[in-house]
């Protein structure tokens, strides 16, 4: 009975509800933790995975051997490699393409690759108006190379006590 | 000039200067509560909210108003395209016409009629046909359903919401607003019907379709109820009825128990103040709850919505309603006795 009663005050004198309130209330004036994300962004690990790249070696010459361990690898199948020995009898790939609609950014190429040549940047703002601007080819990748190459090779050497 | 404004043109001329005056601070208000609202849910939820267009934003509402007008109004096929089209004007209609009858100030309303708040009452009832039309133009189950969602709900609410206005209006002994906010002189009616007040202020949530009773829109059970298959303009005067009905529920509010216009501290420095701005704050104020409580509570179940509309309020508001007649005759408290 006096449970019965207890609850009923409760009910009418509506004290779970103004306490709920109170708890917004509170939060309300706390500190916000928004990102002004285009303005302000977060940290990023060394180990991100994100916008692929091929890397040259420091005098220019690519490192892709094209023995297209990261073509096998890929559990997506993303990556496309054709291959033909250069005229110097280098091998080389003449063809590496990735569908970048097709990657689930699982990072396994970049493991694969005997020669650090294929690496998932620090950079996820790739967005593109276009299917077709996804599709990238060896040219997009090496650009990528030679745009990121200071933060990937920072990237390599942080992560390195670890592999 | 004056004898002008006696004529019967000059009435006409005035009183649509008069609504003007009134009707374009309202849209610009109800454009500023969408930002009121997503800011303060936001600072509730540890955000920020909208900070990019304009300094702290405050162009958001312009920017949203701009995309609605150039989007594409979308007919659906089966629907009934004039009732269709004709369910936003009215619901957008009423939440403005209402507004002909809230004094502001001291005598400061378009009409200042003996039955004010019966027409509030009137005007608030045929809210639920735009909400019933639109479900029922739209052809499609889920407007439908959240159109008979909307109608018992607004229906069952305003019961206990008459039973309160009685009881205010046994207390002041006048149907007009004016003489309302008057009769609140020495002590507002929150302080001595203050169970009255809780019950208002809910029945209003209920009224205004907002959460925690927004089971007419459930956007996560029944998409968006009645305004599923709504877009652009018509899809933006639902939005502007909506929150326009939010502002007059917490004028009514504001009127029936904190005293409308009043200075709430009744001495110098403060009765100078224009009872304009006094109305504005207590307004601001009951708007600042509205959107708090949908940032705290999450929605009822519909039976729930119907058990409290019809086993708690009613019997509660109907009980306070004998109360009061009781205490006010019994002591010679009655007005115009």
């Amino acid at each position: 009975m006096s449970m019965r009663l207890d609850r009923a005050a409760r009910g009418l004198l509506m004290t779970e509800l103004v306490s709920g309130m109170a708890l917004t209330l509170r939060t309300f004036f706390k500190p916000k933790v928004t990102l002004n994300y285009p303005f302000e962004k977060n940290p990023i690990s060394p180990r991100f995975k994100g916008e692929h790249a091929l890397r040259r070696y420091p005098n220019g010459e690519e490192r892709c051997i094209a023995c297209k361990l990261c073509e096998a690898v890929c559990p997506a199948q993303a990556i496309t490699i054709e291959a033909e020995p250069r005229d110097d009898g280098s091998r080389r790939t003449t063809r590496y393409d990735i569908d970048m609609t097709k990657c689930i950014f699982c990072g396994l190429c970049e493991e694969a690759c005997p020669v650090d040549a294929i690496v998932e940047g620090p950079n996820f703002e790739f967005a593109t108006e276009t299917r077709e601007e996804l599709m990238y080819n060896k040219a997009k990748l090496l650009a990528n190379g030679d745009r990121w190459e200071p933060e990937l090779a920072k990237r390599l050497e942080l992560d390195a006590p670890y592999r | 000039m004056m004898a002008f404004f006696d004529t019967d043109l000059g009435i006409v001329i005035l009183t649509l200067l008069k609504s003007l005056a009134l009707i374009v601070p309202l849209l610009i208000g109800v454009a500023y509560l969408t930002y009121a609202e997503r800011k303060v849910m936001g600072a509730i939820q540890l955000r920020k909210g909208p900070n990019i267009v304009g300094p702290f934003g405050l162009a958001q509402p312009f920017a949203d108003a701009l995309k609605m007008m150039f989007k594409e109004t979308i007919i659906p096929a089966g629907s009934d395209r004039i009732l269709f089209m004709m369910a936003p004007m009215i619901t957008f209609g009423l939440a403005v016409v209402a507004w002909a009858v809230i004094p502001v100030n001291d005598h400061w309303a378009i009409a200042n009629i003996n039955v004010g708040i019966l027409y509030l009452l009137a005007i608030s009832s045929l809210g639920v046909y735009g909400i019933i039309i639109a479900g029922w133009a739209s052809n499609s189950k889920y407007a439908f359903l959240g159109a008979m969602r909307s109608a018992a709900q607004m229906v069952s609410y305003e019961v206990s919401m008459g039973f309160v206005i009685v009881t205010v209006l046994i207390c002041v002994g006048s149907l007009n607003l004016n003489d309302i906010v008057m009769a609140q002189r020495h002590i507002w009616f929150a302080i001595p019907l203050f169970p009255m007040f809780v019950v208002f202020f809910i029945s209003g949530l209920a009224e205004t379709n907002r959460a925690p009773f927004d089971l007419a829109e459930g956007e996560t059970e029944i998409v968006a109820g009645f305004f599923v298959e709504y877009s652009a303009m018509s899809f933006a005067l639902f939005f502007l009825g909506e929150y326009a009905n939010m502002i007059l529920i917490s004028a009514t509010t504001t009127i029936l128990f904190l005293g409308g216009w009043l200075s709430p501290i009744p001495f110098a420095p403060f009765i100078w103040v224009p009872g304009v701005i006094w109305f504005l704050l207590k307004l601001f104020a009951c708007l600042f709850v509205f959107i708090w409580v949908r940032a705290t509570f999450p929605r009822y179940r519909y039976d729930q919505l119907m058990a409290l509309g019809w086993k708690v309020f009613l019997p509660l508001s109907l009980g306070y309603l004998v109360l009061v007649a009781g205490v006010l005759e019994v002591f010679g408290w009655l007005p115009n006795a």
